[in-house]
Protein backbone atom coordinates (compact mmCIF):
# COMPACT_ATOMS: atom_id res chain seq x y z
CA UNK A 1 0.00 0.00 0.00
CA UNK A 2 2.56 2.11 1.05
CA UNK A 3 4.37 1.36 -2.40
CA UNK A 4 1.72 2.39 -4.54
CA UNK A 5 0.59 5.46 -2.02
CA UNK A 6 4.72 6.94 -2.49
CA UNK A 7 3.82 6.18 -6.84
CA UNK A 8 7.67 5.21 -7.38
CA UNK A 9 9.30 8.61 -6.33
CA UNK A 10 6.74 10.55 -8.23
CA UNK A 11 3.73 11.23 -5.70
CA UNK A 12 4.27 15.02 -5.56
CA UNK A 13 3.29 15.10 -9.00
CA UNK A 14 1.22 11.98 -9.41
CA UNK A 15 -1.66 12.70 -6.67
CA UNK A 16 -2.12 16.47 -6.71
CA UNK A 17 -2.69 15.62 -10.98
CA UNK A 18 -5.44 12.88 -9.77
CA UNK A 19 -6.40 15.16 -7.06
CA UNK A 20 -7.52 17.75 -9.17
CA UNK A 21 -8.91 15.83 -11.40
CA UNK A 22 -11.18 14.92 -8.65
CA UNK A 23 -11.98 18.30 -7.50
CA UNK A 24 -12.45 20.27 -10.66
CA UNK A 25 -15.26 17.05 -11.96
CA UNK A 26 -17.14 17.25 -8.60
CA UNK A 27 -17.45 21.15 -8.38
CA UNK A 28 -18.72 20.85 -12.33
CA UNK A 29 -21.23 19.01 -10.66
CA UNK A 30 -21.90 20.54 -8.25
CA UNK A 31 -21.87 24.60 -9.53
CA UNK A 32 -25.10 23.46 -12.00
CA UNK A 33 -27.16 22.08 -8.89
CA UNK A 34 -27.22 25.37 -6.92
CA UNK A 35 -27.54 27.14 -10.13
CA UNK A 36 -30.65 25.15 -10.85
CA UNK A 37 -31.95 25.33 -7.29
CA UNK A 38 -30.94 29.03 -7.02
CA UNK A 39 -33.31 29.73 -9.65
CA UNK A 40 -36.19 27.56 -8.61
CA UNK A 41 -36.58 29.20 -5.25
CA UNK A 42 -36.19 32.61 -6.93
CA UNK A 43 -39.02 32.13 -9.08
CA UNK A 44 -41.24 30.41 -6.02
CA UNK A 45 -40.85 32.70 -4.06
CA UNK A 46 -41.83 35.66 -7.17
CA UNK A 47 -44.59 32.76 -7.73
CA UNK A 48 -46.12 33.02 -4.14
CA UNK A 49 -45.85 36.73 -3.78
CA UNK A 50 -47.99 37.13 -7.12
CA UNK A 51 -50.47 34.69 -5.54
CA UNK A 52 -50.65 36.76 -2.49
CA UNK A 53 -51.48 39.83 -4.03
CA UNK A 54 -54.75 38.19 -5.93
CA UNK A 55 -56.36 37.09 -2.86
CA UNK B 1 -37.98 14.30 -42.54
CA UNK B 2 -36.19 11.74 -40.76
CA UNK B 3 -36.44 10.64 -37.58
CA UNK B 4 -33.36 12.33 -36.20
CA UNK B 5 -34.47 15.52 -37.80
CA UNK B 6 -37.68 15.38 -35.71
CA UNK B 7 -36.02 14.60 -32.61
CA UNK B 8 -33.71 17.26 -33.20
CA UNK B 9 -37.10 19.78 -34.01
CA UNK B 10 -38.93 18.20 -30.16
CA UNK B 11 -35.75 19.33 -28.75
CA UNK B 12 -36.12 22.85 -29.71
CA UNK B 13 -39.04 22.79 -27.17
CA UNK B 14 -37.97 23.75 -24.34
CA UNK B 15 -40.10 22.41 -22.28
CA UNK B 16 -39.63 18.64 -23.97
CA UNK B 17 -36.07 19.03 -23.72
CA UNK B 18 -36.13 19.99 -19.68
CA UNK B 19 -38.06 16.64 -19.72
CA UNK B 20 -36.09 14.41 -21.75
CA UNK B 21 -32.61 15.72 -20.63
CA UNK B 22 -33.87 15.05 -16.84
CA UNK B 23 -34.08 11.79 -17.66
CA UNK B 24 -30.93 10.95 -19.98
CA UNK B 25 -28.53 12.93 -16.39
CA UNK B 26 -28.89 9.69 -14.28
CA UNK B 27 -28.02 7.64 -17.28
CA UNK B 28 -24.83 9.47 -18.39
CA UNK B 29 -24.09 10.24 -14.47
CA UNK B 30 -24.07 6.13 -13.90
CA UNK B 31 -22.32 5.27 -17.11
CA UNK B 32 -19.40 7.98 -15.83
CA UNK B 33 -19.09 6.21 -12.68
CA UNK B 34 -18.73 2.76 -14.08
CA UNK B 35 -16.40 3.80 -16.88
CA UNK B 36 -14.08 5.86 -14.41
CA UNK B 37 -13.71 3.29 -11.78
CA UNK B 38 -12.88 0.67 -14.39
CA UNK B 39 -10.44 3.37 -15.89
CA UNK B 40 -8.49 4.33 -12.65
CA UNK B 41 -8.56 0.51 -11.89
CA UNK B 42 -6.67 0.13 -15.35
CA UNK B 43 -4.91 3.11 -14.71
CA UNK B 44 -3.47 2.90 -11.38
CA UNK B 45 -3.40 -0.99 -11.10
CA UNK B 46 -3.24 -2.73 -14.05
CA UNK B 47 -0.99 -1.00 -16.19
CA UNK B 48 2.44 -1.15 -15.50
CA UNK B 49 4.85 1.93 -15.00
CA UNK B 50 6.62 3.40 -17.88
CA UNK B 51 10.18 1.99 -18.70
CA UNK B 52 11.93 5.58 -18.73
CA UNK B 53 9.38 7.73 -16.85
CA UNK B 54 8.22 5.25 -14.30
CA UNK B 55 4.92 5.58 -12.01
CA UNK B 56 5.00 9.51 -13.71
CA UNK B 57 3.47 7.82 -16.94
CA UNK B 58 -0.19 7.70 -14.61
CA UNK B 59 -0.51 11.47 -14.68
CA UNK B 60 -1.16 10.77 -18.66
CA UNK B 61 -4.96 9.00 -18.16
CA UNK B 62 -5.31 12.05 -16.60
CA UNK B 63 -3.65 14.61 -18.76
CA UNK B 64 -4.33 13.53 -22.29
CA UNK B 65 -7.98 12.39 -21.87
CA UNK B 66 -8.66 15.85 -20.70
CA UNK B 67 -6.60 17.63 -23.23
CA UNK B 68 -8.59 15.75 -25.90
CA UNK B 69 -12.06 16.70 -24.08
CA UNK B 70 -10.66 20.71 -23.85
CA UNK B 71 -10.81 20.46 -28.00
CA UNK B 72 -13.80 18.22 -28.52
CA UNK B 73 -16.11 20.30 -26.39
CA UNK B 74 -14.72 23.08 -28.18
CA UNK B 75 -15.61 22.03 -31.26
CA UNK B 76 -19.23 20.96 -30.15
CA UNK B 77 -19.86 24.16 -28.57
CA UNK B 78 -18.41 25.97 -31.78
CA UNK B 79 -21.25 24.19 -33.74
CA UNK B 80 -23.54 24.98 -31.70
CA UNK B 81 -22.52 28.36 -31.90
CA UNK B 82 -22.89 28.29 -35.98
CA UNK B 83 -26.17 26.79 -35.78
CA UNK B 84 -27.59 29.10 -32.78
CA UNK B 85 -26.37 32.09 -35.79
CA UNK B 86 -27.73 30.65 -38.06
CA UNK B 87 -30.90 29.28 -37.60
CA UNK B 88 -31.44 31.32 -34.12
CA UNK B 89 -32.13 28.29 -32.45
CA UNK B 90 -32.18 29.16 -28.37
CA UNK B 91 -31.71 25.49 -26.92
CA UNK B 92 -28.38 25.36 -29.09
CA UNK B 93 -27.48 29.18 -27.96
CA UNK B 94 -28.17 27.50 -24.79
CA UNK B 95 -25.22 24.75 -24.91
CA UNK B 96 -22.87 27.22 -26.51
CA UNK B 97 -22.40 29.05 -22.59
CA UNK B 98 -23.05 25.55 -20.75
CA UNK B 99 -20.17 24.02 -22.62
CA UNK B 100 -17.65 26.95 -21.61
CA UNK B 101 -17.39 26.41 -18.13
CA UNK B 102 -16.28 22.62 -18.40
CA UNK B 103 -14.47 23.49 -21.48
CA UNK B 104 -12.27 25.77 -19.55
CA UNK B 105 -12.11 23.37 -16.88
CA UNK B 106 -10.61 20.37 -18.45
CA UNK B 107 -8.45 22.55 -20.30
CA UNK B 108 -7.17 24.03 -17.65
CA UNK B 109 -6.74 20.30 -16.09
CA UNK B 110 -4.85 19.70 -19.00
CA UNK B 111 -2.50 22.63 -18.62
CA UNK B 112 -2.08 22.08 -14.86
CA UNK B 113 -1.34 18.24 -15.04
CA UNK B 114 0.65 18.84 -17.87
CA UNK B 115 2.56 21.39 -15.60
CA UNK B 116 3.22 18.80 -13.22
CA UNK B 117 4.36 15.88 -15.66
CA UNK B 118 6.82 18.41 -17.14
CA UNK B 119 8.45 19.28 -14.16
CA UNK B 120 9.70 15.74 -13.09
CA UNK B 121 9.89 14.55 -17.33
CA UNK B 122 11.32 17.64 -18.52
CA UNK B 123 12.58 19.43 -15.20
CA UNK B 124 10.31 22.36 -15.90
CA UNK B 125 6.88 23.29 -15.33
CA UNK B 126 6.53 25.52 -18.16
CA UNK B 127 7.89 26.18 -21.26
CA UNK B 128 6.78 28.71 -24.53
CA UNK B 129 6.49 25.84 -27.12
CA UNK B 130 3.52 25.95 -29.54
CA UNK B 131 1.69 23.20 -28.06
CA UNK B 132 1.39 24.48 -24.67
CA UNK B 133 0.79 28.52 -25.52
CA UNK B 134 -1.21 26.97 -27.90
CA UNK B 135 -3.50 25.49 -25.44
CA UNK B 136 -3.00 28.67 -23.09
CA UNK B 137 -4.35 30.25 -25.96
CA UNK B 138 -7.75 28.10 -25.65
CA UNK B 139 -7.93 28.50 -22.16
CA UNK B 140 -8.04 32.51 -22.58
CA UNK B 141 -10.47 31.69 -25.39
CA UNK B 142 -12.90 29.94 -22.88
CA UNK B 143 -12.28 32.57 -20.52
CA UNK B 144 -13.29 35.72 -22.93
CA UNK B 145 -16.52 33.20 -23.92
CA UNK B 146 -17.44 33.02 -19.91
CA UNK B 147 -16.56 36.67 -18.99
CA UNK B 148 -18.55 38.22 -22.35
CA UNK B 149 -21.91 36.04 -21.61
CA UNK B 150 -21.78 37.27 -18.32
CA UNK B 151 -20.99 41.40 -19.00
CA UNK B 152 -24.07 41.52 -21.49
CA UNK B 153 -27.51 41.89 -19.82
CA UNK B 154 -29.78 40.36 -22.28
CA UNK B 155 -29.02 36.72 -22.87
CA UNK B 156 -30.25 36.68 -26.31
CA UNK B 157 -27.57 39.31 -27.75
CA UNK B 158 -24.82 37.82 -25.40
CA UNK B 159 -25.35 34.05 -26.90
CA UNK B 160 -24.63 35.78 -29.86
CA UNK B 161 -21.73 37.27 -28.88
CA UNK B 162 -20.37 33.97 -27.66
CA UNK B 163 -21.01 32.47 -30.54
CA UNK B 164 -19.48 34.50 -32.80
CA UNK B 165 -16.54 34.20 -30.33
CA UNK B 166 -16.37 30.51 -30.47
CA UNK B 167 -16.73 30.32 -33.82
CA UNK B 168 -13.65 33.33 -34.52
CA UNK B 169 -11.67 30.87 -31.67
CA UNK B 170 -12.29 27.57 -33.81
CA UNK B 171 -9.40 27.94 -35.63
CA UNK B 172 -7.29 27.88 -32.49
CA UNK B 173 -8.02 23.95 -32.25
CA UNK B 174 -6.22 22.65 -35.38
CA UNK B 175 -2.98 24.74 -34.18
CA UNK B 176 -2.91 23.18 -31.38
CA UNK B 177 -3.83 19.46 -33.34
CA UNK B 178 -0.88 20.17 -35.55
CA UNK B 179 1.47 22.06 -33.44
CA UNK B 180 3.74 19.68 -32.52
CA UNK B 181 4.19 18.58 -35.97
CA UNK B 182 4.64 21.91 -37.28
CA UNK B 183 6.89 23.04 -35.20
CA UNK B 184 9.81 21.90 -33.11
CA UNK B 185 7.96 21.73 -29.65
CA UNK B 186 9.46 20.32 -26.11
CA UNK B 187 5.93 18.61 -25.88
CA UNK B 188 6.24 15.00 -27.74
CA UNK B 189 4.11 14.07 -30.99
CA UNK B 190 0.71 12.19 -31.03
CA UNK B 191 0.89 8.54 -29.46
CA UNK B 192 -2.53 7.90 -30.47
CA UNK B 193 -3.48 8.31 -33.86
CA UNK B 194 -6.54 8.32 -36.11
CA UNK B 195 -4.01 5.92 -38.66
CA UNK B 196 -3.55 3.32 -36.08
CA UNK B 197 0.12 3.75 -36.02
CA UNK B 198 0.64 1.90 -32.75
CA UNK B 199 2.79 3.98 -30.69
CA UNK B 200 1.65 2.33 -27.14
CA UNK B 201 1.55 -0.82 -25.41
CA UNK B 202 -1.80 -2.45 -25.41
CA UNK B 203 -2.13 -2.14 -21.49
CA UNK B 204 -1.57 1.29 -21.29
CA UNK B 205 -3.86 2.10 -24.37
CA UNK B 206 -6.67 1.12 -22.56
CA UNK B 207 -6.98 3.41 -19.49
CA UNK B 208 -6.63 5.87 -21.88
CA UNK B 209 -9.51 5.28 -23.95
CA UNK B 210 -12.01 4.26 -21.32
CA UNK B 211 -11.02 7.37 -19.43
CA UNK B 212 -11.52 9.10 -23.04
CA UNK B 213 -14.90 7.79 -22.95
CA UNK B 214 -15.44 8.13 -19.03
CA UNK B 215 -15.14 12.08 -19.42
CA UNK B 216 -17.76 12.33 -22.59
CA UNK B 217 -19.70 10.57 -20.96
CA UNK B 218 -19.65 13.25 -17.73
CA UNK B 219 -19.52 15.95 -19.97
CA UNK B 220 -23.03 15.04 -21.34
CA UNK B 221 -24.41 14.98 -18.21
CA UNK B 222 -22.78 17.66 -16.87
CA UNK B 223 -23.77 20.06 -20.02
CA UNK B 224 -27.47 19.11 -19.91
CA UNK B 225 -27.58 20.04 -15.90
CA UNK B 226 -25.53 23.41 -16.74
CA UNK B 227 -28.49 23.86 -19.95
CA UNK B 228 -31.52 23.08 -17.58
CA UNK B 229 -30.49 25.24 -14.67
CA UNK B 230 -29.58 27.74 -17.83
CA UNK B 231 -32.40 27.15 -19.37
CA UNK B 232 -35.25 27.98 -16.46
CA UNK B 233 -33.40 31.29 -16.08
CA UNK B 234 -33.98 32.14 -19.53
CA UNK B 235 -37.69 30.99 -19.60
CA UNK B 236 -38.51 32.46 -15.75
CA UNK B 237 -41.86 33.99 -17.13
CA UNK B 238 -43.02 31.17 -18.69
CA UNK B 239 -45.74 29.10 -18.06
CA UNK B 240 -43.98 25.74 -18.81
CA UNK B 241 -41.18 27.03 -16.03
CA UNK B 242 -43.92 27.80 -13.23
CA UNK B 243 -45.16 24.72 -13.66
CA UNK B 244 -41.92 23.30 -13.22
CA UNK B 245 -41.49 25.08 -9.93
CA UNK B 246 -44.67 24.52 -8.91
CA UNK B 247 -43.82 20.64 -9.22
CA UNK B 248 -40.59 21.04 -7.41
CA UNK B 249 -41.30 23.16 -4.56
CA UNK B 250 -44.28 20.84 -3.41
Amino acid sequence: MNEFLAMGGYAAYVWPSYALAFILLVANIVAPMLQRKKTVTEIARKLRRARNEQK
Amino acid sequence: MNVFMRWFHKMGSPKYFYEVSGKMIPWFMWTFIITLVYGLYQGMIVSPPDYQQGESVRIMYIHVPAAWMSMFIYVVMAVSGLISLVWRIKMTEIFVISSATVGASFTFLALATGSLWGKPMWGTWWVWDARLTSELILLFLYLGIIALHSAIEDKRVAARAISILALVGVVNIPIIHYSVEWWNTLHQTSSVTMTGKKAMSTSMLIPLLVMSVSFKLYYGAVVLMRARAELLERDRNTRWVEEVVQEDTK
